[in-house]
């Protein structure tokens, strides 16, 4: 589902970024660890098309997406890959409802209100549909970003510190919720932090 | 969740730059779209009023003010012109003049100018009478469409003439007006005029002067008899004459010169003074429209303004976008629409502004310019500068879109 091979980056063409193999089956769930400047954020957006790499390959879902280019990448990126960031950003201008929506046009799947309003269900913030995500607290942000992750069934969900603005009670929510719902849609979910609080959550563990 | 949606959402959630950027350019469009309204509506209500009319002959004075007296009713005259002075003008079988029509002036009803003047007038503005008769004897009246629509005056009504060209009480003559007939609307100065015989605006006069004298009858009584021809009351005194020549030529051209060189008369060509009028109207409507585009450039200015700062604060959310699935061109199209939505919103509210205005604008000009204009006339060049809001707006939205359109993804989502 998820495989790497010899990934390598650099940012300033001296200092080179040596990454592990990675490889995922499908459904698996799998926490990435390392500590901050150990090139996560870089790693994490090499899989999700973001950067690319200096050589070495990521395949996904059979597709090497090094070959992708321009708005093929892009629309690949919104179907198949879902991303949540540390701290959950959105169109301002925008409803809750109207965020996912745009998510749904954007990856070019048809708009289903009702599946988003199930998703919102799914996730507890239900009723803050109609609302700016800027009155939202943070807990329900991190909520509504997941669901926006989720709307279009990615085939791999990938979290860049999920859980690190979030306190225990909500860390422990937060996470439960990613399980379920990578379960739900049978998405491979890869979570990449240095919070040590989710390394009894995962088994599949790989360290940078 | 379209991308025009989008576009207008994001512009929505800015109430206040919104406001201000429509504003901004509907000042602009709308003052370039009045101008034209004003421009063109005035210049076309002047040019169907020419009316073959080849020479104004009147008392010596400003010959623009005698075009705008005799012609189109708007100022006041230059003064009186003898009939004797008049005469050869107006004597039967002139070899170059095709017609010749007197003009009384100097009362009016309600601020409807009351004119003495023949027959001949009628075929100058191709005036058709829409019911009743033409005024015949003394006292009768023919009224234009605009003023019998407008005081609502019926055949056989009567009423008073007061001096002036302002209606004042205080100024009413004595002898009461019949009204004889009433024109069709021809959209021509005589919609708005009162036509009677020259002898009645003589007798209205006669009256007055009797009144104050307290004389008995001198000269001769015009109420008596009004069928003898203009030419011969020799003492009578007259407005001006608009005279159409059968052919133009040099002794045509000529006799306008001789006119204003030989006599107490001036001769004044109407086509030229109009085109003078055109010339010197033209320099202020020029400095407007220097003035409008500047206010277009500005507020183009202000958008651009406006998109650029606001992609410093949606930086994020623009790679949040790309990251969903957006392409390089959607974010581009995005802010170029966002920018073209801005112009063409502000240049139809400039429509509107114009519009309306040119409505309430068309109420004072009816009054100061005996014409009816309308706001809701439509002008081709109005296309033209609505094409023109189109290009500003894309002109001003496409440095923030083509900046918008490179954002590092990942360089933005790293540092949010």
């Amino acid at each position: 589902m998820l495989q790497t091979k010899a990934l390598q980056y650099s940012y300033d063409g001296r200092h080179q970024l040596h990454f592990p193999d990675i490889d995922c089956k499908k459904g698996e769930q799998w926490l990435l660890l390392g500590q901050s400047g150990s090139g996560k954020t870089t790693l994490l957006h090499l899989l999700g098309g973001l950067l690319s790499p200096k050589s070495g390959t990521v395949n996904i879902d059979g597709t090497n997406i090094g070959v992708l280019r321009g708005s093929a990448l892009d629309h690949f990126r919104g179907r198949r890959i879902g991303i949540i960031f540390q701290k959950a950003h959105f169109v301002k201008a925008l409803t809750v409802e109207e965020n996912l929506l745009l998510a749904q046009q954007l990856a070019g799947v048809s708009a289903s209100k009702s599946r988003i309003r199930e998703m919102l269900e799914r996730l507890n913030v239900g009723h803050k549909f109609r609302v700016k995500p800027d009155r939202l607290s943070a807990g329900e942000q991190q909520r509504v970003a997941i669901a926006r992750a989720l709307v279009n069934q990615p085939s791999i969900i990938l979290a860049d510190e999920p859980t690190s603005a979030l306190d225990d009670l909500n860390c422990k929510e937060v996470i439960n919720l990613l399980e379920e719902q990578a379960n739900a849609v049978s998405a491979t979910l890869l979570v990449v932090t240095h919070d040590s609080r989710l390394k009894a959550a995962f088994h599949n563990q790989i360290q940078l | 969740m379209s991308l025009f949606q989008l576009s207008w959402k994001n512009l929505t959630n800015k109430p206040l730059s919104l406001t201000l950027n429509l504003i901004l350019f509907a000042l602009g469009t709308g003052l370039i779209s009045l101008l034209l309204l004003l421009s063109t509506q005035l210049q076309e209500k002047f040019d169907k009023n020419l009316a073959g009319v080849d020479l104004v002959v009147g008392a010596k004075g400003s010959p623009l003010q005698l075009i705008l007296c005799s012609m189109y009713h708007v100022d006041s005259p230059t003064g009186n012109i003898s009939i004797k002075e008049a005469r050869p003008f107006l004597r039967p079988g002139h070899p170059l003049i095709k017609t010749a029509v007197p003009l009384s002036m100097g009362d009016n009803y309600r601020n409807y100018r009351i004119i003495g003047t023949t027959h001949d007038i009628l075929p100058l503005y191709q005036g058709e009478l829409q019911e009743g008769k033409l005024w015949e004897k003394i006292w009768e009246a023919t009224l234009g469409a605009a003023v019998a629509a407008s005081l609502g005056l019926k055949i056989g009504d009567h009423f008073q003439s007061s001096h002036g060209f302002d209606s004042d009480v205080d100024m009413a003559h004595e002898g009461e007006f019949i009204v004889a007939g009433i024109l069709k609307p021809g959209g021509s100065v005589l919609d708005q005029l009162i036509l009677t015989n020259t002898q009645t605006i003589w007798a209205v006069h006669e009256h007055a002067a009797e009144e104050q004298a307290d004389t008995n009858a001198h000269e001769d009584h015009v109420e008596e008899d009004d069928s003898r021809p203009l030419m011969e009351y020799e003492d009578k005194d007259i407005t001006s004459l608009l005279i159409q020549f059968k052919n133009r030529n040099y002794q045509t051209l000529n006799m306008g010169r001789s006119i204003n060189e030989n006599t107490d008369m001036q001769a004044a060509m109407p086509a030229f003074e109009i085109n003078r009028l055109y010339a010197n109207m033209g320099v202020g409507v020029d400095a407007l429209q220097a003035l409008a585009l500047a206010i277009i450039l500005v507020s183009g200015l202000s958008i651009f303004i406006s998109l650029f700062s606001s992609l410093k604060e949606r930086r994020y959310e623009l790679a949040l976008m790309r990251v969903m699935g957006a392409s390089r061109s959607r974010i581009f199209f995005l802010i170029i629409l966002e920018g073209v939505l801005l112009a063409m919103l502000g240049c139809l509210l400039g429509f509107l502004l114009s519009h309306g205005g040119m409505t309430l604008l068309a109420a004072y000009m009816k009054e100061a310019y005996r014409y009816t204009f309308s706001g809701w006339v439509f002008l081709k060049e109005e296309w033209v500068l609505l094409a023109g809001a189109l290009g500003i707006g894309v002109l001003a939205a496409i440095i923030p879109a083509v900046m918008a359109g490179r954002t590092d993804i990942s360089e933005t989502l790293a540092e949010g």
